[in-house]
Order: structure tokens, then C-alpha cells, then sequence
């Protein structure tokens, strides 16, 4: 149940962060979650990093789909050298979920000190 | 790992922030069925307008008056072009460093020796003392901004965000700069260097003939026999030209990057007398290096005052090339010589002073402050002379190889307002006010094409030209001898000219605007072949239509392979050949001489001619030390047409004498063995050889953005000009009948997005030779099968 609402409270506060703040927010997202919901910090790890990877893989491939991958195409060659919207929309979310799961493991490490 | 994902310190790329669904990439891939609708409210908008776009992405900008007009325009250019147009003026203005770092500051220091800054500062000045134009750049500069200013971070344009910077505000010198930028483009050409240099080895006598001034078979943009009225400005040589002429430069001076020298153009209108449906079609494209996105974006601007449609340059208000209710006008580049150099004896290092007649004269100095991303600020000071500013000296090109020092004198620097050209030609209704139009087109000097409803077709060879003694400026002058410099400028009415010609056509293709008869000295980079292609085909052509002139446009046939193929077939020694390389020759004889995409002979007659150039100059040159300037292919061909003892065919290092048929048969056996090495890599027909391709602004290092491999026929010296990646970049033909009836394209697409389904989307039918009937709104038209969107401004 914790791990569930954890998910999906920090992959819906990071989108709503987003729209108003800096890319960096899901990471004080993240930070703040296990500050609340109390988690084991490998847990933290796990739920932050299940969120971002599932909120920025799926908007990616939202985004994505709608463009019929004119632009992944071209962005994959350019940085990934390999031409490969799915592989573009992985590393998104590969992206996303380690920079969340860090988050969390240190607000989670954070909050064990109290 | 926020830092090192949020900054591109340790990756070249800032991942987090560029992978960002909400900031980065992914903002910019465009849904596929975006619509473009909006209600949109600026404070500096006068009244209510709107901006129709068709299914092309097209805007039809309806404005109740003309500074709305302006800002809409650059609110359109910036909503769609944003990062190329200030690319672009960072780029004129010498500011690449500040992007990329060091590496440009080489191609930043040329920008601002060459004068850019300052040429646009001289223009601006005259933009802004004159209120019809001030109003126009103030409300441009306004609508860039508005959208610049309402621009979150997320939606900047991709090349931003792989950069990692973010554009700065637009502003009246910005457009200035761009302007410029185009005047470097199409008149910032020069040999004079090499020339002068090649002067202490071959002597101005064979230079008469290795670089002639009027061709054989020169078909001039004004026909043979017409009558030019004598000069009425006689400049006046000075004594002693030849000794006190400079007679070298020290040193081996690396150049600043010259324009490519192929920019060019075709243009031509013929009389409602000679076509079907009696009406006057006039057709115009011009060749540049092709990008992305495109240099041109293509509009429909109606006020109270005006209703033009055709292309613009994203970066200045105006439709450049195309036509109104009334008339119909085009553009191909003068070629003519507007660069000239003056050698400096500066007194000392200070470069305050320099040599001027008896005395010393003071020098203007110019700090120019360079910015360098990651590294400090590096300044360089340029001296201004009487001439212009001090292009090289001793801190430049190469501090450790110091060389002369050489002043600039260059058309573009002097004070103009061409915007008024285009405020004017967009409203013109006759051939009076395109006259009166083209007389604030300075430079860079171009052939104007024009043509009426009222069925008027002229064509002006416009700028201004100073009037040159006899070969003043061919090579590098004294400085210090005031004789030298230009001394008045030829009247405008006497610019090479004519209006309803009896032949029923009026064109030009950057060949030299008239023959030898035409009483001024007139230096400049012509082409030759184009214009005989040109003006046969619209000799023949009876009951011309818009179909035939596209034909025209898209046509391959090669005049100058027509010229000199049979003197290659007649010269070369076949029975020295072996079997292997006799195979070939059959495939040249056998050519149809249109450069298609399927033939090989066309790719083996340039290999073969590539050879034949080398073999007759290579030895002459490299002993003068001459890089980069050889004669044209046109001036071999004529000469070995006039002699087939040509001086220059013996090879000066060898003892033997070799003749016509050496230096043939041994270009033809190596054209042979590259042939062989091509077909092996199966690139020996004419379309796999050239590789027609379009590549991205930032070059090689952004190939997917580019688009290469298109099947496109033509090259050098053919109407249908496309070279590997420099051709015809927009093709028009406007025929003038009640209704109007505009075929186009260009090879791009209207939005400079590479997520944008609108970023290539005319390419496959710009590569196939094909054109849109242009969608051209009537006044009072608000609806029509071809709007799609509708963008609705107003100020409240």
C-alpha cells in the first residue's frame, strides 16, 4: 500500500512540479516522499525510481506517439547513435527514474537520523 | 547528480534537463496534427489583424495597417525560425565564439575585420533617420520580441537546448546584420590577392588572357547591338599605373572565407506577346547553399497599403522575390566587383597613423571585444582607414607571420536603406514605381526582373557602381596615393537596362550584363554558360505557358559540355588507350549532355575536364604560388576553341613539349582511373556522384537534420544549378494573368523545428521538379478550401 501510494504521489507531484518549476524538481519530489510516507530506504530507492521511470518513459512516449516519432528519430542518431525512439524513450526514463530513486534514498536516509 | 545531469560540465550534453518531457527534447516534438490556432493580445498592436495558414503552414497576415503588418512578420519569423535568424546575426556580427567556444574565434575575428558591425551600423543609421523604414524595423524588432519575451524555456527551439544557450532580445541592428550578412554573401567576392600575386609571375598582359573580361560567346543580360549612351563620369587613371602598382604581396596570406562562388541566379519574364494566354510570366530562382531550415519562408502580407506575396528572409521585414496584384519581381546576383584592397604603410605599431599622400593621415580605431564561451574575453583592434577598415596586418591572420597590412574598400560599408526597396516594390503598381523602388538598392548589386498586369517586362542591373579607370582594382593598391582610390560612381540611369525588348523576353543568369560596347569598366565573377541556355530555350519556345517555364527551370541540358566535349573527343589520343579505359570514352561520346540523374557520362566528362584544368595550370600557378584562383572553365575552353597551341598547355616542368593532344588524353587516363575507383564504390552515375543534399546550418555535426542522397539532376553551369548542396532555393514562376497564377517552392520547409512535420515537407516535391499553386488570398477573401488555421490578433 505504501509502496503503491508513494508512486504514484511522487510521479503525480513531480508532474505537477514540472509545470511550474525546473527539471530538478522531481528530485525534491522524490526527497520529500519517504520524508512522509516512512519507507525502508532500498524501498525509497525502488518506489522512487518505479515513479520517474513510469511518469518520464510514459509522457516520452506520449509526446512521442502524437509526433510519429519524427524527432526521437533524429535525437536517438544524435545522441544515442543509434536510431531507436523506443532506446531515446528508455533513457528518459532510465534519466528519470535513477535521479528519483537517489532522491528518495536520501530523504529516506535523512529521515532515519530522527 | 542533479549538477551533472542539469549542466553539460561533465557530459556533452545536459541529460536531465534535455531529456526532461516537461522541459527539454520531447517539448519540441510536435504533435503531427498540432493546430496552429490562437487568439493572441499585444499591447503594441494599433489594431486588429489576422494570420490565415493554409495547408502548407503559409501565413496570409491580413493587417488593418502596415506596423502591424511589420510585427506580425517578426512574430511569425521568431514563432518559426527563431534560433537560424539569430544564428544568423550572431554569426554577421563575429559572435560564434560566444556559442561554441574558441574554435570559431578565427571565423569571428574575419566577421569583424571584414566590417560587418560596422557596415550594419552605417546602414541602421539610415534605417532609422528615415521614418517610413524606422517604423517598419521598430514594429519587425517588436514582434520578434513579443514572442521571444512570451517564449518559456521548454519551447525554445532545439539547437538552444543542444547548445545550451538561450537567445538574447532582437533589435533594428539585428536586422541590420542580416541584410549585411547577405550583402557579404552576394558581393563580398574577391581575386584580388591571388590576383596580385599571380601579376609578379605571369605579368598584366597574360593575365589579360588567362582572366579576360568579355567572353567569345557572351550572350550579355542586355542583348548584342543594343545602344549604350557614352559615359558621362570619366575616371581618371593614374600616371604610371604599371610601376607604382603593387607587384606582391608578402607572405602566404590565408584568406578570411570567401562566399561560395557559385551564388548565382536565373531569372527571366517574357511578354504576354509570346505566351499563351497572354499574359507576362516571370520566373525566378536562386542558388545559395541549401539548409535547414531554409533561408526563405514563404508569406502573404495584406494591408491597406499593399498585398505581396513570396518568399521572406527570416531576420528583416518584406517579401524579397515575388509579386503583387500588379506586377511580379526577381532577383539574380550582379557578380560585379565591389571589393577592392589598398596596401597600408602603417607609421608604427600603434596603427594610428598611416602613409596618405605627402603626410600622414590618423587612423580610427576600433576595439573589437570578442567573447569566448569558457575562456577570457579576446579583443582585437582594427585600424580604419580613408578606405575602410584594415582587413589583415600584423595580428591577423597570423601574429606569427606577419604579412602587409591591406585596407578594404567595399560597397557594403558606405551608408544605405535597401529596405526601402522592398517597402517600395511590395506597393509598386507599374514599371514607374519599380523604377522608383530600385533607387535605394545599393548593394549587394543584382539583376531586378520585373514584369506588369499592364504588360510591362524589364530587367535593371541595380546598384551603385564606382566608375573604374581601365583595370583599377584588379589587383592590390597603393594606399598611399590618393589616385587610386574610387573616385565617382556611375549614374544610376546609366546601370545596364531595358524594358520591353523586342525579342519578347527579358533574363539574366549572372553572366556579364553587357558586351564590350557598354562604356564603363565592369570586373566581376561572371558565368557564361547558364545564360546561353537561358535565352536559346526562350528563343524557341512558342506560346509559352507556367508549364513550360517550370520545365525551363528544371532543365539539365549542359551548354558548356555542348561546348567542349567535342574538342576533348577530337584531341584525345584513343589508340594510346587501353581496352579498360577506351570503355569510358564511349560512355562520354555517347552522353546525351543533360546532366540526369542516371548518367554516367556526365560524371565522367567532369572528371575528365577536372583534369584537363589541372593539366594546363597546375604547373604555371603552383610556380607563381598561387592557391585558390585558376581561370574559369569557360576561358579554357574559349581559348583552346581560339588555339590549339594555348601557351599554358606545355607543362613547364617537363623538357619535353607537350601539345593538345597530350594534356588531353593524359586528363582523360586519369578521369579513367577515378571512374574506375567510383564505379567500384558504385558512384559513377551523375545522381550517386553528386549526392544532392541539404544539410542543417550547423553542419556535419547535426546529420539528422539534414537530408541527403536526393535524386536531383543539374550542376554547374546548368539552368537546373544544383550542385552537391548549393542550388536553386527557390523556384517561381508567376503568371500575370487577371487571377494570378503563382507556382512554387523551395527546398525546405516552414518551420525550422526539426520535430515539426513542417520542417522538410517540401522536399520531395522541390526534388522532383514539381511546385504548390500558390494559395494567393484575395483582399476580402476570409475563407478558401486551402485555410486550415487561423492565428487572431489584437491589443486588448
Amino acid at each position: 500500500m505504501k509502496f503503491t501510494a508513494s508512486i504514484i504521489l511522487t510521479a503525480l507531484l513531480s508532474f505537477v512540479a514540472c509545470l511550474y518549476l525546473p527539471w530538478w524538481s522531481i528530485a525534491v519530489v522524490s526527497f520529500l516522499i519517504p520524508l512522509i510516507i516512512i519507507q525502508k530506504p532500498y524501498m525509497a530507492f525502488i518506489t522512487g525510481f518505479v515513479a520517474l521511470l513510469l511518469l518520464w518513459g510514459g509522457l516520452a512516449w506520449w509526446i512521442s506517439t502524437a509526433n510519429d516519432h519524427l524527432l526521437a528519430h533524429k535525437i536517438a542518431v544524435l545522441v544515442i547513435k543509434a536510431d531507436s525512439p523506443l532506446l531515446l524513450i528508455g533513457l528518459t526514463a532510465l534519466i528519470g527514474g535513477l535521479v528519483a530513486a537517489f532522491s528518495a534514498l536520501s530523504g529516506s536516509l535523512l529521515r532515519r537520523l530522527f | 547528480m542533479v549538477i551533472v545531469l542539469g549542466t553539460n560540465t561533465l557530459l556533452p550534453l545536459p541529460l536531465g534537463s534535455f531529456l526532461s518531457p516537461q522541459h527539454g527534447i520531447w517539448q519540441n516534438a510536435e504533435p503531427v496534427k498540432q493546430h496552429f490556432n490562437a487568439r493572441l493580445h499585444f499591447s503594441e498592436l494599433k489594431g486588429k489583424s489576422t494570420v490565415y495558414l493554409d495547408d502548407r503552414l503559409v501565413p496570409h497576415i491580413v493587417a488593418d495597417n502596415d506596423e502591424d503588418a511589420c510585427f506580425l512578420q517578426g512574430y511569425l519569423h521568431a514563432r518559426f525560425r527563431l534560433w537560424q535568424m539569430e544564428f544568423q546575426t550572431y554569426a554577421a556580427a563575429g559572435r560564434i565564439s560566444e556559442i561554441v567556444g574558441d574554435k570559431a574565434l578565427d571565423f569571428d575575428k574575419g566577421r569583424r575585420r571584414l566590417g560587418m558591425v560596422y557596415a550594419a551600423e552605417n546602414m541602421l543609421k539610415e534605417i532609422e533617420v528615415n521614418p517610413l523604414s524606422k517604423a517598419q524595423v521598430d514594429s519587425y524588432t517588436a514582434g520578434v520580441n513579443a514572442y521571444i519575451t512570451s517564449l518559456p524555456e521548454s519551447r525554445l527551439p532545439v539547437e538552444y537546448k543542444l547548445l545550451g544557450y538561450k537567445p538574447e532580445k532582437w533589435s533594428n541592428l539585428k536586422t541590420a546584420l542580416f541584410v549585411k550578412q547577405m550583402a557579404q554573401t552576394l558581393s563580398g567576392f574577391s581575386d584580388d590577392l591571388p590576383l596580385t600575386k599571380a601579376k609578379a609571375f605571369f605579368g598584366d598582359e597574360a593575365l589579360r588572357i588567362l582572366f579576360p573580361q568579355v567572353s567569345d560567346s557572351l550572350d550579355p543580360v542586355i542583348p548584342k547591338g543594343t545602344l549604350f549612351p557614352p559615359a558621362s563620369v570619366t575616371p581618371v587613371a593614374p600616371a604610371l599605373t604599371d610601376s607604382v602598382y603593387i607587384n606582391n604581396i608578402t607572405g602566404n596570406l590565408q584568406e578570411i572565407e570567401k562566399p561560395n562562388p557559385n551564388n548565382g541566379s536565373n531569372n527571366w519574364a517574357v511578354s504576354g506577346a509570346r505566351t499563351r494566354s497572354g499574359a507576362p510570366i516571370l520566373c525566378n530562382d536562386p542558388h545559395l547553399d541549401l539548409s535547414f531550415p531554409s533561408i526563405w519562408y514563404e508569406m502573404q502580407v495584406t494591408t491597406p497599403t499593399m498585398n505581396a506575396y513570396g518568399v521572406s528572409f527570416p531576420g528583416a521585414p518584406g517579401v524579397i522575390i515575388g509579386f503583387n496584384d500588379s506586377i511580379a519581381f526577381g532577383f539574380t546576383n550582379s557578380e560585379r566587383d565591389v571589393m577592392d584592397y589598398y596596401a597600408i604603410q602603417f607609421k608604427d605599431k600603434t596603427k594610428t597613423q598611416y602613409r596618405f599622400g605627402s603626410g600622414w593621415e590618423n587612423s580610427r580605431l576600433r576595439i573589437e571585444t570578442i567573447k569566448v564561451k569558457g575562456r577570457p574575453i579576446v579583443y582585437d583592434t582594427i585600424a580604419y582607414t580613408v578606405f575602410g577598415p584594415v582587413i589583415y596586418d600584423e595580428s591577423f591572420p597570423s601574429a606569427t607571420e606577419p604579412g602587409a597590412a591591406l585596407a578594404l574598400r567595399w560597397k557594403a560599408h558606405d551608408p544605405s536603406n535597401e529596405l526601402l526597396t522592398w517597402y517600395y516594390l511590395n506597393r509598386a503598381n507599374n514599371y514607374e514605381d519599380y523604377k522608383n523602388a530600385l533607387q535605394y538598392f545599393t548593394n549587394p548589386a543584382h539583376n531586378v526582373v520585373f514584369a506588369s498586369k499592364a504588360g510591362d517586362i524589364a530587367i535593371w542591373q541595380q546598384g551603385v557602381f564606382p566608375a573604374l579607370w581601365n583595370r583599377q582594382g584588379l589587383y592590390v593598391m597603393p594606399g598611399k596615393d590618393s589616385s587610386y582610390m574610387w573616385q565617382e560612381f556611375i549614374p544610376a540611369d546609366e546601370n545596364p537596362h531595358i524594358l520591353n525588348p523586342e525579342r519578347g523576353f527579358v533574363s539574366s543568369a549572372n553572366q556579364r550584363p553587357a558586351d564590350s560596347t557598354y562604356p564603363y569598366f565592369i570586373p566581376g565573377y561572371y558565368d557564361l554558360y547558364r545564360g546561353i541556355a537561358i535565352n536559346r530555350e526562350l528563343y524557341a519556345i512558342d506560346d509559352v505557358t507556367a508549364d513550360d517555364m517550370m520545365k525551363l527551370q528544371n532543365d539539365n541540358y549542359n551548354v558548356f559540355a555542348e561546348t567542349a566535349r567535342p574538342l576533348l573527343l577530337k584531341y584525345v589520343n584513343d589508340s594510346s588507350l587501353n581496352e579498360n579505359e577506351r570503355k569510358y570514352l564511349d560512355i562520354v561520346s555517347g552522353w546525351s549532355l543533360y546532366n540526369n540523374i542516371n548518367e554516367r557520362g556526365a560524371t565522367i566528362f567532369k572528371l575528365w575536364y577536372d583534369n584537363l584544368e589541372k593539366q594546363v595550370w597546375d604547373d604555371e600557378f603552383e610556380k607563381a604560388g598561387v592557391t585558390g584562383l585558376r581561370p574559369s572553365e569557360k576561358t579554357l575552353t574559349e581559348a583552346l576553341l581560339r588555339d590549339t597551341a594555348f601557351k599554358y598547355i606545355d607543362n613547364i616542368n617537363t623538357p619535353e613539349q607537350e601539345t593538345i593532344t597530350d594534356v588531353i588524353t593524359n586528363a582523360y587516363k586519369q578521369a579513367a582511373k577515378a571512374a574506375d575507383s567510383l564505379s567500384a564504390v558504385n558512384q559513377l552515375t551523375w545522381g550517386a556522384n553528386k549526392n544532392t543534399s541539404i544539410y542543417h546550418l550547423l553542419g556535419a555535426a547535426m546529420m539528422p537534420f539534414a537530408r541527403t542522397g536526393l535524386p536531383v539532376g543539374g550542376g554547374s553551369h546548368i539552368i537546373n544549378a544544383m550542385q552537391h548542396n548549393h542550388g536553386p532555393s527557390w523556384r517561381m514562376v508567376i503568371e500575370l494573368t487577371k487571377e494570378t497564377d503563382a507556382y512554387v517552392i523551395y527546398p525546405g520547409g516552414q518551420s525550422g523545428n526539426p520535430g515539426s512535420l513542417y520542417y522538410d515537407s517540401f522536399v520531395d516535391k522541390w526534388a522532383a521538379g514539381e511546385y504548390y499553386k500558390a494559395w494567393f488570398m484575395k483582399r476580402g477573401e476570409q475563407e478558401g478550401d486551402r485555410l486550415v488555421w487561423k492565428m487572431e490578433f489584437g491589443n486588448e
